[in-house]
């Protein structure tokens, strides 16, 4: 075998993740109220724009979740297979050109020379300082002050063609899809969506779709020759980086909500369903944990991990894992201060729903204690949680950012936003100002951020049911 | 006839998307002349509401008056600008809503909120205005008014806030008056107060008021003059008089037989078949066709035209036209003669009857149920809420006991302690000779397959994520009876059938279903159980009459074949005079008279039941009773009066009320009444 | 009332013994002072007796809970417990790792904290109230739609950004105020101004989306309804009634930061340097201290507490339906 899988706890949590998602898929694709509202969902405008930007940041954070680690080549007199001790991730892969040409230090993007001067030794012996030229970054131009442009706006030409042509293709594919399933002909498929008159608003998810195919099909071709975002101060790919961060981001948003849903559904349901004795130590249990700083208790949480890192490093097999270990436990402690919103939220729902009428009716029935709370309370309060999900999602991912900043995020050896900026900023004093990495991590985070709100408006308008009949009536 | 107040012609409303609207208001045409009170009458959902709020232009967001005039005296209201039209609003005229609860700013004192209203409209000095303000306020009723300003809405019972937004309407002195369901959220004695003071007023200012409402009562005692609503436009006007004693139109006849009364007791009420038609669809023909028991082959091509019948008397129904008055004739008399088949349920009413002294299946003896008041740091128990405080009834086998009294009274508390859903915290509820009090859970199951409960909200009592079969199968699954899905599913396609729906509805969610169908869905659920006793919690008070008749029916016909025992929880005196057998009247967590329906609602003994009797609107004129007028509202229960609980607020209480609760007084072998009045005279 | 307020005083008892227990596990339990001692001195190689003398510098060098050796109640205050933890409901901090006494930098660091925290809260809240009135007085308008996408957007950056952006645009390019640093007295304000634009913008976007959905909800109630029936005009709607009614959540979620604004802002305060209590923080928490991030914790708990009883009074003053029991 060429490679083995290497699966990190957050990779595994992340498969749980998505067998989780499947499932509710599946079960909300058989009942009416759930299929309902997503319905809702795809039938809004940006419901359908957002959703493909999120699912192409999906795409890439699932590439790097898939780790591995490469064969060897095979040393003579060696029997056994060797393999690399470097875990690396499907994204990696595809993303070796990038990972690869790494330069000595800064240089701003499409520099063919670095950012600082450097004493060069001439031809003839002497020393000059100057700015060097890439090793990688336009190594290709002979003289890059005149072919630069040229070649630039050529690349761009050929990605952008390169892009419509395969949203074109592919475009042609989704449309003889719904050809078939709607039994009309391909042309007029094509008439129906153009116009706009489709209940799903294809029109939107395509033109969405095909922007980031052009998009992408142009940095993929210019970032072959050029670094698009420029390098960092070791001389990476910005761009490389900012896209490995993705998969930081997509986590702590996700995961912190996995991890914390256990605890704020079952407490939050009990409080409020049993009242009584199980509700004043809920109630105390959240009121203390609120009570405490959330940050400071991160803070605290990660001190005491890194102690513990640094005490016990033979533990750790390699960085990577480390580093996977740390951002679990980020995910763990951001859960903790933010499951008790939840849990309130739940507490005053059960509250309310235990004394409706279809409880008491089934009381009246002999219906046991769990069948009511799992076949009456906990898909009556499945919308919140799903509001929740959604709603927070985009405040972890700034979070990351802050907590990287402050040194109680991600490991600093992991690729992340908040690390991105926090080493950036260290170079604003410079002049002129290393802009490019702040700029690359803004672009990134700002557009998942922005795509995660939007989305989640339109998530929580379809599944709340008090806004549904204010729109509604 | 003089010129009318404000004249209405073909106004159209519409909600919601323009592309593809719901004509809620579709070509209405209505004057109201200076002075009198206008009716305007109809079903949940039939645009009367959207028809006010269009005369005020105070339509919600989605909402917009698509065509129409409306002309008060001379001024074209539709083309006036904004700041002309705030004009008239609270000036020219005023509004008062359903729901004083939330139609009161709860952050503002009664009385900033009615000052503002002068100001606008009367630009008086500040000084004048507090005068002007305690000057309405008395007007209205409210007795220390100059002490009531300065409270807050919450700090009022709901007819005390009625009457601040009538105040307020009044502010402007307004011409017209436009009241939308003024009293439907009061209870009776408190809506008679609130009737009889905007009689008053209109007697004294001369205005003229729009009464919106269903109650058919409310507006044989009130209205001059009415119009029928349905489906967006109105189907009949008439004066109230004419209307009650010849409806015109086939729609307005069966709103009048539906109608529950004690006449009607041995017989079915009128239903009238199908639902309300969507408002976005495109009529053809007649709004009323497809539920109409005269309708004709014309009714469904051609769109009825408006006809007068006589002098102010109009219907929009081809009956009343010239060119098919052939038919006229045979059509008109079916209605009427439509009594229904009375057969079966009479005679089994006498056999119930025969043995109504047999031993009480359920008897419950001085239930009580207290929650207590915490209070202070340690959070002492400083008090209780008696919702229930001693409450003795017996439930007999296919016999129905009504359990009535007003909104706070402890009613629903007592069914939910007889059914143990609240723990009783004294007294005893034996059923079959075994205690239910203070049973666990675990041995009070056996008995909660006996004993089931149909819910007032048809909305709320089905868990929306379930399928029909399922909700109607939970009983069967957790007590046992049907431990295999396959039986279950055919037990519960029997029960949708015995309650007459179609046993496809199994495998469809509750939201696909009406009101009405959903209350038949809740009652096929408890009887899946097959119990002997249901509590009914004001099963009909959220349906419209017509839709009330035919669960009013179903539970009739249940009770003949399964003869089961109801316990029905109501404020509604005609739905008992209707059904019952038996009435318990409930004041302030205490049961004040109780025996047979005929006794107590011919012959009521309590001050409070006579009072309750004589506040009931009422259909027939001949029947009217003087209103007995009771003054303020009930106390609360965590402080009831001492001695009777009822004396604060009697007409005729003495000396000997205050001091001592009055033992409960047998007067026949099934009249008990508990007053002190029918002790001394005994 | 008053019985009211006591029994949420009394409440707030065990709370501060469950957060000193939390901080007391995390800080003594899941690693011990050796491990600590051991991580501050570097690492590996490190002498036992080395480790000793840090903890015997640093107050570590007791046992956990129980002190054998001491007699009487010493056994039981001679503790790490009783030292570190117990003595912090007396307010008695301690002194960090570099010797200081915790309680008085705390009381000197407070001051410029709020300095900057107060003048944040005021002008945003002036700010985003009146924003949010204009953009409902134009809802359902090309004003309120544009307005929305606008704030979004701004909710959508990162706080960050927005320290960054402003030192540039406004130190950097145009070089209106100092990039950073503190001066006493009324001196600070050419230090304070650019920190409180920062904050105030920074927090536009989530403020004003969430007035603006607390004037929607209000605008949509039935006294709305009854207040054009008397034919008052729009504004007057909006000014009186609705946002009386909405002043109500807004003030309430005003009071309950109210007391956590002495803890300063952590970001802002480190990159502007400003020698408050938020960056005191940061500091502790890049040194490692932990005696100052334990103290910190309790102090928090404290403030957030405090700022939870507040909040209940605030209700009974400012909306008439509460009265407490």
């Amino acid at each position: 075998m060429p490679l083995i899988p290497v699966i990190l706890w957050t990779d595994a949590l992340v498969l749980v993740l998505l067998a989780l998602g499947l499932t509710f898929a599946l079960y909300a694709s058989r009942h009416e109220h759930l299929r309902d509202p997503w319905r809702r969902v795809v039938r809004s405008r940006v419901g359908v724009a957002t959703l493909v930007v999120l699912m192409a940041y999906a795409l890439v954070g699932l590439l790097d979740t898939v780790h591995l680690r490469l064969k060897q080549d095979a040393r003579p007199g060696v029997e056994e297979a060797r393999y690399s001790p470097e875990v690396l991730s499907l994204l990696d892969l595809a993303l070796s050109g990038l990972r690869e040409r790494q330069e000595k230090t800064y240089s701003a993007p499409f520099a063919t020379h670095l950012f600082v001067k450097e004493a060069i030794d001439q031809p003839d012996g002497t020393v000059v300082r100057d700015y060097p030229r890439l090793k990688y970054g336009g190594a290709h131009l002979e003289n890059p002050a005149r072919q630069r442009g040229w070649d630039i706006a050529w690349r761009s030409l050929l990605g952008a063609v390169k892009g419509i042509i395969a949203s074109g293709l592919f475009i042609l594919g989704v449309c003889w899809l719904l050809a078939r399933s709607w039994g009309v002909s391909l042309i007029e498929a094509r008439d129906r969506i153009l116009a706009g008159k489709t209940q799903v608003p294809w029109r939107t998810a395509l033109m969405t779709l095909a922007a980031l195919l052009v998009l992408s099909s142009v940095a993929a071709e210019l970032a072959l020759q050029y670094h698009v975002l420029g390098t960092d101060k070791v001389g990476e790919d910005v761009f490389y980086q900012t896209l490995k961060s993705v998969r930081t981001g997509l986590l702590i948003g996700t995961l912190t909500t996995l991890v914390m849903l256990p605890a704020a559904l079952l407490l939050g349901i009990a409080a409020g369903y049993f009242r009584g004795w199980v509700d004043d130590v809920i109630q105390y249990l959240y009121t203390t944990l609120n009570s405490i700083p959330g940050v400071l208790l991160i803070a605290a949480v990660i001190l005491m991990l890194q102690v513990y890192m640094s005490n016990h490093a033979d533990s750790f097999t390699s960085l990577v894992e480390r580093a996977d270990l740390r951002l679990l436990f980020l995910c763990l402690i951001l859960g903790v201060t933010s499951w008790t919103g939840l849990c309130r939220l739940l507490r005053g729902e059960a509250l309310k729903l235990r004394e409706i009428d279809y409880v008491q009716a089934a009381q009246s029935l002999g219906v046991g204690q769990f069948s009511v709370i799992a076949r009456h309370i906990l898909p009556n309060v499945m919308h919140i949680v799903l509001i929740t999900l959604v709603l927070d999602f985009s405040g972890l991912v700034l979070a990351e950012a802050v907590l990287s900043y402050v040194n109680i995020g991600v490991d600093p050896t992991m690729n992340s936003w908040g690390n991105m900026i926090n080493s950036a900023r260290l170079e604003l004093a410079r002049d002129p100002v290393v802009w490019w990495s702040l700029a690359a991590a803004f672009l990134f985070m700002f557009t998942l951020v922005l795509a995660a709100n939007l989305f989640a408006d339109v998530v929580r308008d379809a599944f709340d049911p008090r806004l549904r009949q204010a729109s509604g009536a | 006839m003089p010129d009318p107040l404000i004249q209405v012609q073909s106004l159209t409303t519409q909600l919601g998307d323009p592309s593809h609207p719901l004509r809620v208001v579709d070509g209405l045409d209505l004057h109201i002349q200076a002075g009198e009170t206008f009716a305007l009458l109809g079903e949940s959902g039939c645009g009367k509401s959207m028809t006010a709020l269009s005369l005020m232009r105070l339509l919600p967001p989605s909402g917009r008056i698509a065509a129409g005039v409306v002309r008060l005296r001379d001024t074209d209201l539709l083309r006036l600008t904004e700041a002309e039209m705030r004009k008239i609003r609270g000036g020219r005229m005023g509004m008062i809503f359903q729901e004083p609860q939330t139609s009161l700013n709860p952050v503002l004192t009664v009385g900033d909120q009615i000052a503002e209203a002068v100001r606008i409209h009367e630009g008086r000095s500040r000084a004048q205005v507090a005068g002007r303000v305690v000057e309405l306020l008395r007007a209205v009723g409210i007795p220390d008014p100059e002490q009531r300003a300065k409270e807050f809405p919450h700090q009022l019972s709901g007819g005390m806030k009625q009457r601040v937004m009538i105040a307020m309407a009044l502010a402007g002195d307004p011409e017209l008056l436009i009241a939308d369901e003024p009293t439907t959220a009061l209870d009776v004695t408190i809506q008679a107060q609130v009737l009889r003071l905007l009689k008053d007023l209109q007697r004294q200012t001369g205005m003229a008021v729009l009464l919106i409402t269903h109650d058919l009562g409310v507006v044989a005692e009130t209205a001059d003059r009415l119009a029928v609503m349905y489906a967006g436009h109105i189907v009949e006007t008439a004066p109230v008089a004419d209307f009650f004693a010849n409806p015109a139109h086939p729609y307005s006849r069966k709103l009048l037989e539906s109608l529950p009364a004690a006449e009607k007791r041995s017989g079915r009420l009128a239903v009238i078949p199908g639902r309300v038609p969507r408002l976005d669809a495109v009529f053809h023909g007649c709004r009323f066709a497809e539920r109409c028991a005269s309708v004709m082959d014309v009714c469904r091509t051609r769109t009825p035209a408006w006809l007068e019948i006589a002098n102010g008397h109009g219907a929009r129904c081809f009956l009343w036209d010239s060119e098919v008055a052939g038919e006229v004739a045979k059509a008109a008399e079916t209605p009427h003669g439509a009594v229904g088949t009375a057969s079966l349920s009479s005679a089994t009413t006498d056999a119930a009857r025969s043995d109504e002294r047999g031993a009480p299946l359920l008897s419950a003896q001085g239930l009580q149920v207290h929650f207590p008041i915490h209070h202070g740091v340690l959070r002492r128990v400083v008090g209780h809420v008696r919702a229930v405080d001693g409450v003795s009834i017996e439930l007999r086998e296919g016999r129905t006991l009504a359990l009535v009294g007003e909104s706070g009274c402890g009613k629903t508390t007592a069914g939910k302690g007889i059914l143990q859903l609240i723990q009783p915290t004294g007294g005893s509820v034996r059923y079959r000779d075994q205690e239910l009090i203070g049973l666990s859970n675990r041995r009070m199951r056996p008995f909660r397959k006996d004993l089931q409960i149909v819910f007032q909200d048809p909305f709320a009592s089905m868990n929306p994520r379930m399928l029909v079969g399922d909700v109607i199968g939970e009983g069967l699954q957790a007590l046992g009876i049907a431990k295999r899905r396959a039986d279950r599913m055919r037990r519960v396609a029997e029960l949708l059938d015995l309650v007459g729906m179609d046993p496809e509805a199994a495998r469809r969610y509750p939201h696909e279903f009406s009101g009405g169908q959903r209350q038949r869905i809740c009652i096929a659920r408890a009887l899946a159980v097959e119990p002997r006793i249901i509590v009914c919690d004001e099963p009909t008070s959220a349906l419209d009459v017509s839709v009330q008749a035919q669960i009013l029916n179903l539970l009739k016909d249940l009770q003949a074949r399964l003869g089961l025992a109801y316990l029905f929880i109501t404020h509604d005196l005609s739905v008992v005079a209707y059904l019952a057998h038996e009435v318990a009247v409930m004041y302030l967590g205490r049961v004040v008279e109780r025996g047979q329906v005929d006794e107590i609602l011919d012959d009521p003994r309590h001050p409070y039941t006579s009072a309750l009797l004589s506040a009931v609107p009422v259909v027939e004129q001949d029947k009217r009773r003087n209103v007995i007028r009771l003054d303020g509202d009930m106390p609360s229960p965590s402080h009831p009066p001492s001695g009777c609980y009822f004396h604060p607020r009697c007409p005729q209480s003495f000396e000997r009320c205050p001091h001592s609760y009055p033992e409960e007084a047998r007067l026949s072998e099934t009249r008990v009444v508990s007053c002190h009045l029918t002790a001394e005279t005994r | 009332m008053s019985a009211y307020i006591l029994r949420r005083i009394l409440y707030a008892i065990p709370i501060l013994i469950g957060v000193n227990l939390i901080t007391f596990l995390l800080f003594f339990v899941v690693n011990s002072p050796e491990d600590m001692a051991r991580m501050h001195l570097g690492q590996k190689r490190v002498t036992t007796e080395a480790i000793q003398a840090w903890k015997a510098e640093h107050g570590y060098d007791r046992p956990l809970l129980y002190n054998d050796a001491a007699s009487g109640l010493a056994s039981l205050t001679d503790t790490i417990f009783f030292q570190k933890s117990v003595k912090l409901f007396a307010f008695q901090f301690g002194s960090s790792d570099d010797g200081r006494d915790i309680g008085y930098d705390i009381s000197q660091r407070m001051w410029p904290s709020l300095a900057i925290a107060v003048p944040v809260l005021m002008v945003g809240l002036a700010f985003n109230i009146s924003y949010a009135l204009f953009i409902v007085f134009f809802r359902a308008t090309y004003i309120d739609i544009g307005s929305v996408v606008l704030l979004v957007a701004m909710l959508s950056i990162s706080s960050l950004f927005y320290i960054i952006g402003g030192q540039f645009l406004l130190s950097k390019a145009f070089h209106l105020v100092p990039i950073s640093g503190y001066d006493q007295g009324l001196n600070a304000w050419k230090f304070l101004i650019l920190p409180v634009i920062v904050g105030v913008i920074g927090g536009i976007g989530s403020g004003t989306r969430w007035y603006r959905s607390l004037f929607l909800e209000e605008i949509a109630k039935d006294y709305v309804r009854t207040a054009r029936a008397k034919g008052l005009s729009e504004r007057f709607v909006l000014f009186r009634h609705v946002l009386r009614n909405a002043l109500i959540p807004i003030l309430t979620g005003v009071v309950v930061v109210l007391p956590l604004l002495f803890m300063g802002s952590l970001i802002t305060e480190s990159f502007f340097g400003i020698p408050g209590l938020g960056s005191y923080t940061i500091d502790a928490i890049s040194n490692q201290d932990f005696a100052i991030v334990r103290s910190m914790v309790f102090l928090g708990a404290v403030l957030y507490i405090l700022g939870l009883i507040l909040t209940d009074i605030s209700y009974t003053v400012v909306d008439p339906r509460v009265r407490l029991q």
